[in-house]
C-alpha cells in the first residue's frame, strides 16, 4: 500500500472517528412528555373520573407501538410500581408526532390506558419508560411538593429537553393529549414574511446554495476529468510501449524456439489423426453423457 | 296509469339533475375548452404531446359536470373515487420522484462531465425561480405560495408538482398546468429573448468539441453528484436521489434491464397517471380563480427571467474565459431544465446563423445541470419554508 492510499485510509478513519465521538442522542421514538398528579377539574377519562395522568409522545415521523412496554414509577427506592402495557390493543400504536395518555388511577381493569398505580405529589417521583426488552428508554423525576392541583410538569414543547410547571395562567396551560406548545402559525414562513417581505434575502441565499452545490460538482468533475485525461494519456503511452515491445519481440524468433514449435506440431499432427491428414475421424465415446439415451429423452409429465 | 306516468316523469326529472347538462357551469365549459386547446396543440403543433395529451384529456375528465352532492364518488376531489386514488400519487408526492428515476435512466450526462463549467449555467438559470418568487410576494402571495409558484421557473413539471404539493397544495393544479404549458411553449417563449440578448458575433461562437468521457467518470457522476448535492440540500433527496439512482442504473452497464424499465414502461406509466390526474385536478370549481390567472402570468414571467439570466450569465462568464474557450450564449437558455426542448432550441437558433455550428451537445450540459439545479432549488425552498 503506498503512502497516498494509507493517507486516504487514515483520513476516512479519522472522519468516522470524529463522527462517532459526537454527542449521541437517545434513539427512542417515544418519550415521557407531560405528567399531571392531582387532577381536580382537569381532563376526565371515559368513566368521568378525574385522575392523574402520564402523557407519552411519539417524537418520530413513523408510528411506534407501545405494546409490551413498561411504565415504572417510584417515590422511594426499592418501591417501584410497574405497569405492563398490554399487547393486542391497536390503540397502543401511536401515530407519528402523536400522544398517548395513561391514567394513573390504579384501575388497570378499566382498559389499556389505565395504570395499576397512582401518583403522589408530596414526594419526588421518578417515572421511567421501558421498552419490551426492559431497556430504559426515557425517565423523568417529578419534583415533590411543587405541583398544585391541576398543574402539570411538562416538557416546554413536545420532546424538548427542558421541563416546566404548566397550568394556572392564560399563557401556561395543561395540554393532555395535545402539543405542549401550541403552534399557531408557521414560524419559518412568519420569519420570512417579517424579515424578507421582498424575497431578496431568499433569492440571495437560495441562489448562493444552488451555485455552491453546482460549483462543488463542477470542481469535483473538473479534477476527476483532468485525472481521467492524465490516466488515459499515461495508459496510451504504456500501451504504445507495450505494442512496440511486442512488435520487436515478434520480429525476432530464436532458431531454437522455431525448431521446438516445428517439432511439437509434427508430433501432434502425426499421432492423433489418420494417416491422411485431410480425413477427419470422429470416434464414438460410449462413456460420454452425450451418448446416454436417457439424457436425450424428455421426462413425460405425470399427473399427481 | 297516471300515477305511473307521474312516477316516470319524476324519475326522469331526478335523472336530469344528475346529468352534465344540468350541472354544467361556464367554468366547466371554459376548462373543457382549455383541455381541447391543449389536445390541439399536442396533436397539430406537436408541443410536448406526451404531457399535453394526458393533461388535456385529464381536463376533460375533471370538468365533466356532475351532481357533487349525490356522493357518486366519481370526482377527483371525492375521497375513495378511482381518480382520487390515482391522484394520491400527486398529493403525496411519489409520482415526481419516479419520473425523476426515469429521467435519470435516460439522461446522458457526458456533455456535462466533459465540460463541467456548463453546470454554472444551470445554476444561473434558477434565478427564474427566485425572480418569480419575489414578484409573487409583491402580488400578495405568502412566502410558501410564492415559493411554489416560483418553481414554475425551473421548467420542471415533476419538481413543480412535488414542491407545490408540499408548500401550497391548493395551488398545485394551477402550478402544474402552468409549468407544463410553458414547458410546451418553450419554442415560443425562448427564441425572441435569445435573439434580443445576443449579438450576431456571439451567436457565431464555435465551442470546442466535447472530449470523450470514460466509463469510470460516468459511473462516478451519479454517486458523487448525489453525495455532494444531498449533503448540501437533504430536502432535495427524493428528487435528486431518484435522478442519480436512475443514472447509475444506466451508466453502470450491468443493470441494463432495470435501466430500460425505468426509462421505458415505468416512466411511461407514471407520466400517464401524473398527466391525467393533474389535468383532472383542474376541476373548474377549484381551479378557475384569480390566483390561477396570476399564477399563469407569473409562470410566463419566471420562464422569461430564467432564460434571460441563463443567457446573460454566459455573456458574463465569457468575460473571464480565454478567447479560444468561449461559450456560445445561445446555450444559456438551456439552463432551464425543459429537457431536451430548450437544448434543441439552442441548436435551431444556432444553425440559423451558422449552418455548421451544432450546439445541441453543448446545450445538453446546462440543460441537465438545470434538472439538478431546479431539484436543488426545490430542496432549498422546502428546507427554508416548511
Amino acid at each position: 500500500m503506498n503512502i497516498q492510499k494509507l493517507g486516504l485510509l487514515l483520513c476516512l478513519a479519522a472522519t468516522f472517528g470524529l463522527c462517532a465521538c459526537g454527542e449521541r442522542e437517545s434513539n427512542t421514538k417515544l418519550v415521557l412528555n407531560e405528567v399531571l398528579v392531582t387532577n381536580e377539574s382537569n381532563f376526565q377519562d371515559d368513566y368521568g373520573c378525574h385522575s392523574g395522568w402520564i402523557e407519552i409522545f411519539n417524537k418520530s415521523y413513523t408510528s411506534a407501538d407501545l405494546a409490551g412496554w413498561l411504565i415504572k414509577a417510584s417515590c422511594t427506592p426499592g418501591d417501584t410500581a410497574t405497569y405492563f402495557i398490554p399487547k393486542g390493543d391497536i390503540q397502543t400504536n401511536i401515530r407519528p408526532r402523536q400522544h398517548a395518555l395513561f391514567w394513573a388511577d390504579g384501575a388497570p381493569r378499566r382498559g389499556t390506558f389505565h395504570t395499576n398505580f397512582t401518583l403522589q405529589g408530596e414526594q419526588s417521583t421518578w417515572i421511567g419508560l421501558f421498552d419490551s426488552g426492559n431497556r430504559l428508554m426515557d425517565q423523568m423525576t417529578l419534583p415533590g411538593g411543587v405541583l398544585k392541583a391541576d398543574q402539570s410538569y411538562a416538557r416546554v414543547s413536545d420532546a424538548a429537553t427542558e421541563w416546566e410547571v404548566k397550568g394556572g395562567s392564560a399563557d401556561s396551560y395543561v395540554t393532555p393529549s395535545t402539543n405542549n406548545k401550541t403552534i399557531d402559525g408557521n414560524p419559518k414562513k412568519d420569519k420570512f414574511s417579517q424579515h424578507d417581505p421582498a424575497g431578496i434575502g431568499m433569492a440571495i441565499s437560495a441562489m448562493s446554495v444552488v451555485f455552491l452545490g453546482l460549483l462543488l460538482l463542477f470542481a469535483c468533475f473538473y479534477f476527476i476529468g483532468r485525472a481521467s485525461i492524465r490516466t488515459r494519456s499515461k495508459n496510451k503511452v504504456k500501451l504504445k510501449e507495450e505494442h512496440a515491445a511486442q512488435a520487436a519481440a515478434a520480429a525476432f524468433v530464436p532458431d531454437e524456439v522455431a525448431a521446438a514449435i516445428a517439432l511439437a506440431l509434427h508430433e501432434e499432427l502425426g499421432t492423433g489423426h489418420d494417416a491422411d491428414p485431410r480425413i477427419l475421424t470422429i470416434r464414438h465415446n460410449p462413456g460420454s453423457a452425450w451418448s446416454g439415451k436417457e439424457q436425450n429423452l424428455r421426462q413425460v409429465p405425470q399427473r399427481k | 296509469m297516471g300515477e305511473f306516468i307521474s312516477f316516470l316523469q319524476n324519475n326522469l326529472a331526478d335523472f336530469w339533475t344528475y346529468t352534465g347538462m344540468h350541472n354544467a357551469t361556464v367554468g366547466h365549459l371554459v376548462m373543457i375548452l382549455v383541455g381541447i386547446v391543449f389536445i390541439y396543440l399536442a396533436v397539430a403543433k406537436e408541443f410536448e404531446p406526451m404531457l399535453l395529451i394526458p393533461i388535456g384529456f385529464g381536463m376533460l375528465i375533471g370538468n365533466i359536470p356532475f351532481n357533487m352532492e349525490a356522493g357518486l364518488k366519481v370526482g377527483i376531489y371525492e375521497e375513495g373515487s378511482v381518480l382520487n386514488i390515482l391522484y394520491q400519487g400527486v398529493t403525496s408526492g411519489w409520482y415526481p420522484p419516479l419520473i425523476f428515476l426515469g429521467i435519470g435512466a435516460m439522461t446522458d450526462f457526458s456533455a456535462l462531465i466533459s465540460n463541467p463549467k456548463l453546470m454554472l449555467i444551470g445554476a444561473a438559470a434558477q434565478f427564474g425561480i427566485f425572480g418569480a418568487y419575489m414578484i409573487a410576494l409583491t402580488l400578495g402571495f405568502d412566502p410558501m405560495q410564492a415559493g411554489a409558484i416560483g418553481i414554475i421557473g425551473g421548467a420542471d413539471g415533476p419538481t413543480a408538482i412535488f414542491l407545490s404539493s408540499k408548500l401550497a397544495p391548493n395551488l398545485m393544479g394551477a402550478i402544474a398546468v402552468s409549468a407544463y404549458s410553458y414547458m410546451a411553449l418553450v419554442p415560443v417563449i425562448q427564441p425572441p429573448i435569445m435573439r434580443a440578448l445576443t449579438t450576431k458575433k456571439e451567436r457565431l461562437i464555435r465551442m470546442k468539441a466535447p472530449r470523450a468521457v470514460s466509463h469510470t467518470e460516468k459511473v462516478m457522476f451519479p454517486i458523487v453528484g448525489l453525495l455532494l448535492t444531498c449533503f448540501l440540500v437533504p430536502s432535495g433527496l427524493p428528487l435528486l436521489g431518484m435522478l442519480f439512482f436512475g443514472n447509475l442504473l444506466k451508466e453502470s452497464g450491468v443493470t441494463r434491464r432495470l435501466a430500460e424499465t425505468a426509462r421505458g414502461p415505468l416512466i411511461d406509466t407514471i407520466t400517464i397517471l401524473l398527466g391525467l390526474t393533474v389535468g383532472a385536478s383542474t376541476q373548474a370549481s377549484e381551479f378557475l380563480t384569480l390566483d390561477s390567472i396570476l399564477i399563469f402570468g407569473l409562470g410566463a414571467l419566471s420562464f422569461v427571467i430564467a432564460t434571460t439570466s441563463g443567457v446573460l450569465f454566459v455573456k458574463l462568464f465569457n468575460l473571464v474565459l480565454p478567447k479560444d474557450n468561449q461559450i456560445n450564449p445561445l446555450i444559456g437558455n438551456a439552463g432551464v431544465s425543459a429537457v431536451p426542448d430548450s437544448a434543441r432550441i439552442s441548436q435551431v437558433i444556432g444553425l440559423e446563423y451558422d449552418p455548421r455550428n451544432y450546439l445541441l451537445m453543448h446545450a445538453m450540459g446546462p440543460n441537465v445541470a438545470g434538472v439538478i439545479g431546479s431539484a436543488v432549488a426545490a430542496g432549498i425552498l422546502l428546507g427554508f419554508l416548511l
